[in-house]
């Protein structure tokens, strides 16, 4: 027998316990959606999960009158320390549950168990731990002393990490003070669903965090809802630029983290072995389903041939198959959709004459699938090195100096992340210096923290989520009258097409300041 | 098992260092191999480390763990007594379980070799084979503090009583100090001072002792240097120095054989010694070598466990998967 293929390890499925249908998670409880209901299939085996409700306009009316009574009643009115309590909290229900979230992601996402297991949900408590402590110590955050929440935030996030962009989104928002509408995307409601449940089990004030299921315009109606302050969005550039149009000229206060298209830089001086696990895990790292991926290999042309003859063999033994499988290294593609981007730019890249190579595996019969592809001998003006393809696919291009390469990473409407390998300290801070990105990883790739912001410049959007600066996007300073408080301003209630919307009274931040240390 | 010719090993240093292996020469050559990023490293190690071998993948790595021990006894107490002992569990480890196989070689110190040879009789032989070799340290084991004429009196005794493999130590005072011509004319007269009467040669394993070379440049450094000089097998540790085997460090050596391969088309060993324990770690290492450098690297003249402790526990497991349940430590013997 050969070693190498490895007995069948699946992670077992029984842990799980999920429902048949789900509604929406609105006022702390599950409700029916009033829209047409869908479903959500696995991307590996295209099998049925389950039914899941469909939020219209008058759902998100309820949700957002729902965030907007438990911010003015409750959580406006609850110390830090108290809030910062309900988040360790959550933290460690996450914690307890983390096996459960994993399977969940792994068969909803495509993404092999384990990245679901020891990157995703790892980072999600930690994620919660960290702004769990900031709850109490608003008053460094930067803003001055007092600083208050911003009202009721709608966030939308993207299919490609679940449950760790709700994560970064709800977080910050809780610790702050915010109530939220998240809208989960509409291929990977699962884990934002479960997480209802464990809010519920945290006992958290009802309406506080509100999860609605649906598509676009679903997301739609909640960003352009008149009675939201703050609106968070992690996805693609085009509709991130349709948001910021809608939510022009309004009070609303926009974070956008949108696409990428990241240069990874190699030194003729790099750790080479750790320079290649670098470069695989950032582009191959969650099917290349990463905003920050490093896309674009930019090496020293002196070692191209021996990296790229290093890669092909370390290409090789990447294992493709069953996502819940503990020993798959690479998922399924999450949708027929993204499948058919990766696939049109994929031979967009062969048609502009770069030469592409891919991992020699067997591809499953059912499900969403794409082999590890490296495409050589491509030109700086080829599609598949400037758009973003969002899938296991490395385009590598190579220069001769440092200042080439800074320039040639610089050329791209994104600016997201880059990465640098050299053994030279002093050129990783020379060239760091001088990337616009808005993330720099040195010798190393696709790492994250929740005390390191994370944000792009350019196209890749605007606003930093995590670390101090992640508070920035849902604070906003004091605002003090002369009797020392901060002045409410009543607004009227938006029109509620349900009819059946509780009365409340709602309020809003008076005009805020010029904005600070929140986004760059 | 036989080490490699000395000429050929020679010329090939040569070929590819394009000089004299003079310290200057080594210095340009070692320093001009790509660092390692310490980090990067052992995120690779942990990474290959939670590979999942369950069932039949399981069985068979148990089974190949055995075949690829080295079972070592290194103590001043050492008695041929105790040697008759290893020898007799090294020939027939589980007792209970005439399936098992038996382990690749015993390691003693170089006066218990007659005794090791003596006791294994016609099992004595290339583990290939599926017949058992007798490993000896030698060169001043474990500190390598003497002078080099005894270090090679101390070979040539050990393999004239029969030993078919030599463990020795590097002079890692002289590697730390910067010189490696000193380090690499040792290693290769050690080499000259494995061969036998009748021109066949005992195979050589280097010891790098990793735990006092501290940085992973060294240990990549000293893997080069080891194989440059006509190491057969690249070998971490003594086991007397804290760390002694680790995964990254033995993941690192396995690069530098992988990469020696690809260069020279020679297939070098690599021994991992000291500290692994259970099973499950020992399979750690197999998932790492079947990984970095392929499959074929696991057999018995490409990979061994240096090991006493971890036979047991490797036995254990094999019951357990034999029976469905764990029996417990008076189940196996003490060898």
């Amino acid at each position: 027998m050969s070693f190498l293929e490895y007995a069948p390890a699946p992670e077992s499925r029984a842990i799980l316990s999920l429902r048949d249908e789900y509604g929406l998670f609105i006022d702390g409880e599950f409700v029916d959606g009033r829209g047409t209901p869908f479903q959500s299939v696995s991307p590996a085996s295209e099998e049925r999960i389950a039914t899941i409700a469909n939020a219209n306009a008058a759902d998100v009316d309820d949700a957002v009158a729902a965030a907007r009574r438990a911010h003015d009643r409750v959580w406006s009115r609850m110390t830090g320390r108290d809030r910062g309590k309900y988040l360790f909290r959550i933290a460690r229900l996450v914690q307890e549950r983390a096996r459960e979230l994993a399977v969940a992601e792994s068969l909803d996402n495509g993404k092999p168990i384990k990245e679901s297991r020891d990157v995703d949900v790892p980072l999600v408590a930690a994620w919660f731990f960290y702004y769990a402590g900031w709850a109490d110590k608003l008053d460094y955050a930067g803003l001055g002393a007092n600083p208050k929440a911003l009202g009721v935030a709608a966030q939308v996030i993207p299919w490609n990490f679940p449950l760790l962009m709700l994560a970064w989104k709800i977080a910050p928002a809780l610790a702050a003070g915010n109530t939220v509408v998240l809208k989960p995307a509409e291929t990977t409601p699962l884990t934002a669903l479960i997480f209802a449940e464990i809010v519920q089990q945290a006992d958290l004030p009802p309406g506080v965090v509100n999860i609605i299921t649906g598509a676009g315009d679903t997301g739609a109606a909640l960003v352009g809802h008149d009675g939201v302050d703050k609106v968070a969005f992690t996805g693609s550039t085009a509709v991130g630029r349709a948001i910021a149009k809608q939510v022009a000229g309004t009070h609303k206060k926009v974070t956008l983290e949108l696409g990428g298209k990241a240069a990874n830089i190699v030194f003729d001086d790099a750790p080479i072995d750790q320079a290649i696990e670098g470069i695989v895990n950032g582009i191959f790292f969650n099917q290349g389903h990463v905003c920050c991926a490093g896309s674009r290999l930019l090496v020293q042309e002196s070692i191209h041939d021996e990296v790229v003859e290093r890669l092909k063999q370390r290409l090789s033994t990447l294992r493709l198959g069953d996502p819940l499988d503990k020993n798959t290294d690479i998922g399924a593609i999450n949708s027929r959709e993204q499948l058919e981007r990766i696939r049109e730019l994929s031979d967009a890249g062969v048609a502009e004459g770069a030469e592409r190579w891919s991992a020699p595996c067997e591809i499953p019969e059912n499900g969403f699938w794409y082999a590890p592809t490296i495409f050589t001998n491509v030109q700086t003006s080829n599609r598949i090195a400037r758009e973003e393809i969002f899938g296991p696919v490395l385009s590598v291009l190579t220069f001769r100096t440092p200042q080439e390469a800074i320039a040639k990473a610089n050329n791209t409407p994104y600016g997201l992340s880059a990465g640098i390998w050299t053994d030279k300290g002093s050129r990783i801070l020379a060239v760091a210096d001088q990337l616009r990105a808005g993330v720099v990883w040195a010798n190393t790739f696709n790492r994250f923290d929740p005390s390191s912001p994370f944000g792009g410049y350019k196209e890749s959007g605007y606003g930093r989520e995590g670390g101090r600066h992640g508070l920035g996007a849902y604070l906003s300073p004091a605002s003090v009258t002369s009797s020392g408080r901060t002045a409410p301003r009543a607004v009227e209630a938006s029109s509620a097409a349900s009819g059946d919307e509780k009365p409340s009274k709602r309020t809003r931040r008076p005009a805020r300041p010029a904005k600070k240390g929140a986004a760059k | 098992m036989s080490g490699t010719s000395l000429v050929t090993a020679r010329e090939r240093a040569l070929a590819v260092l394009g000089g004299e292996p003079d310290d200057a020469t080594l210095r340009r050559y070692l320093h001009g191999i790509a660092g390692v990023d310490a980090v990067g490293l052992e995120q690779r190690a942990a990474g290959l480390g939670t590979r999942s071998i369950k069932t039949s993948s399981k069985k068979w790595a148990l089974d190949r763990i055995i075949s690829l021990v080295d079972l070592t006894t290194l103590e001043g107490a050492d008695t041929p007594g105790k040697v008759r002992s290893l020898v007799a569990k090294a020939m027939n480890p589980d007792p209970a379980d005439a399936t098992t196989p038996r382990v690749a070689a015993v390691c003693v110190y170089g006066d218990m070799v007659p005794y090791a040879v003596d006791a294994l009789g016609s099992v004595h032989g290339d583990p290939d084979d599926g017949l058992i070799s007798v490993a000896a340290v030698a060169t001043a084991f474990p500190s390598g503090r003497s002078s080099l004429e005894i270090k090679l009196a101390d070979t040539a005794e050990a393999v004239a009583n029969g030993a078919d493999e030599i463990d020795m130590v590097i002079d890692r005072g002289a590697f730390l100090a910067g010189r490696y011509g000193l380090v690499f004319d040792q290693i290769a007269a050690v080499k000259e001072a494995c061969r036998r009467p009748d021109g066949t040669s005992a195979s050589l394993k280097v010891i790098l002792e990793t735990g006092e070379l501290v940085t992973y440049d060294n240990v990549r450094r000293a893997s080069w240097l080891s194989i440059l000089a006509g190491g057969d097998f690249i070998k971490t540790s003594t086991g007397k120095v804290q760390p002694a085997a680790t995964l990254p460090v033995t993941l690192l050596m396995l690069e530098v054989v992988r990469d020696w391969h690809l260069m020279t088309g020679q297939r070098i060993g690599v021994k991992p010694a000291g500290g692994i324990r259970a099973s499950k770690d020992a399979i750690k290492y197999l998932v790492t070598v079947a990984e970095t450098v392929g499959e074929e690297w696991l057999q018995p003249h490409l990979f061994r466990f240096g090991a006493s402790s971890l036979l047991n526990d490797v036995l254990l497991q094999r019951q357990k998967m034999a029976t469905g349940h764990y029996s417990g430590a008076d189940y196996v013997t003490i060898d």
